[in-house]
């Protein structure tokens, strides 16, 4: 089981932390990175307001045969995006735990200003740990 | 409870001299609820009218770390450099550190002694006083083997910087500078007038590992002399 890469999206769709947990994965330059959250964002807002249910939330997981896409929404507005291999299980608590993770490191940090690009070391560091660590 | 309370003053004054005339503003507030209490309306019970012997109570992590969140980022504010800003976190750690020593003499009160030796306070500090606020002793005592006056306490994993990640272009700054100013408050409030600073020393294993450097002052070491 594979985890590809996570992405922190803030409340305006900003791209605030991209990263890739495997080696060889293609790197996109830094502009496609943001132009693909962008239209993620933009998905996520109008799939809630096509939804036949009212006050659904946005798209939560993306199947494909060669990735998947599991989304969380904090109840701040910030998106968690995992990519991961099609097979993996249990995306949505990784979310959880890494949710867990940033409002520790990121968001207790006094020098991290809140919606900016995230550059926490220990951040950096506890998720390397912890997604080294799942099974 | 105002029994108890008259017997503390002597008592304390008595153990740190300087604690009594260096924190006016502490005293007059503690004081003051139970000075009130003669007064027949029922008025709501403050935390100054508890007892203070009652198990330590433990709090949240997460708040305290928001607290100190906020303490770092007005340090932060109209200071020049790193060494001013670590000057001020150690500042208002003094603030704490003077409470901190206050409040361990009088929880032990009866078993509590003076100290008349540098090793035995440091050995106080390491122990007693870590951990009354953070759970834990300290993991090491070291002496410097250059100097007569220089001693460390070694933090492998201080509470304070848990969650705190340095920026690179600040990479002097330790935030455990708050921590020093509470070792140092104790120092003086013990009469062994002494400078404090908090070093950063990662190791692999240990990426907060953080040196409190005690550099004692020379009177200090002249009475250490004569003691021994």
């Amino acid at each position: 089981m594979v985890v590809y890469s996570l992405y922190i999206l803030n409340k305006a769709a900003g791209l605030i932390y991209q990263r890739d947990f495997n080696e060889g994965l293609k790197r996109l330059s830094s502009n496609d990175y943001l132009v693909l959250s962008g239209t993620f964002h933009a998905v996520y807002a109008i799939a809630s307001q096509i939804s036949p249910v009212p006050s659904s939330s946005g798209i939560e997981v993306l199947e494909t045969e060669t990735f998947r896409l599991q989304c969380f929404q904090t109840l701040t507005g910030t998106k968690f995006l995992l990519i991961s291999e099609p097979r993996q299980q249990n995306t949505d608590a990784i979310l959880r735990r890494i949710y867990e993770l940033y409002a520790d490191y990121v968001i207790k940090n006094p020098f991290y200003q809140i919606e900016m690009p995230v550059r926490c070391e220990l951040f950096d560091r506890h998720l390397a740990t912890y997604i080294r660590g799942i099974p | 409870m105002l029994q108890n309370r008259s017997s503390y003053p002597p008592q304390q004054s008595a153990v740190a001299p300087s604690l009594a005339s260096s924190s006016e503003k502490s005293i007059p507030t503690s004081l003051t609820p139970s000075t009130l209490r003669t007064v027949a309306t029922p008025r709501k019970v403050t935390i100054y009218d508890r007892n203070l012997n009652r198990r330590a109570p433990e709090l949240s992590l997460a708040a305290f770390a928001f607290l100190f969140n906020e303490i770092v980022q007005y340090s932060q504010k109209n200071v020049k450099g790193i060494q001013e800003m670590e000057t001020k976190l150690s500042e208002y750690g003094y603030h704490v550190g003077q409470r901190v020593l206050e409040l361990t003499v009088i929880r032990e009160i009866k078993s509590a002694k003076r100290e008349t030796r540098v090793l035995g306070l440091l050995q106080f500090i390491n122990t007693g006083i870590w951990k009354s606020i953070f759970g834990k002793p300290a993991d090491a005592l070291e002496k410097s083997k250059d100097q007569e006056d220089e001693y460390m306490i070694i933090d492998n994993d201080p509470i304070v910087n848990k969650y705190i990640s340095v920026p690179r272009e600040m990479s002097q700054l330790n935030c455990a500078a708050f921590q020093a100013g509470i070792v140092e408050a104790v120092m003086d409030g013990c009469q062994f007038p002494a400078r404090v600073t908090a070093h950063s020393v990662p190791t692999d294993l240990f990426p907060l590992k953080t040196v409190f450097l005690v550099k004692l002052d020379p009177v200090v070491v002249e009475r250490e002399r004569y003691m021994r």
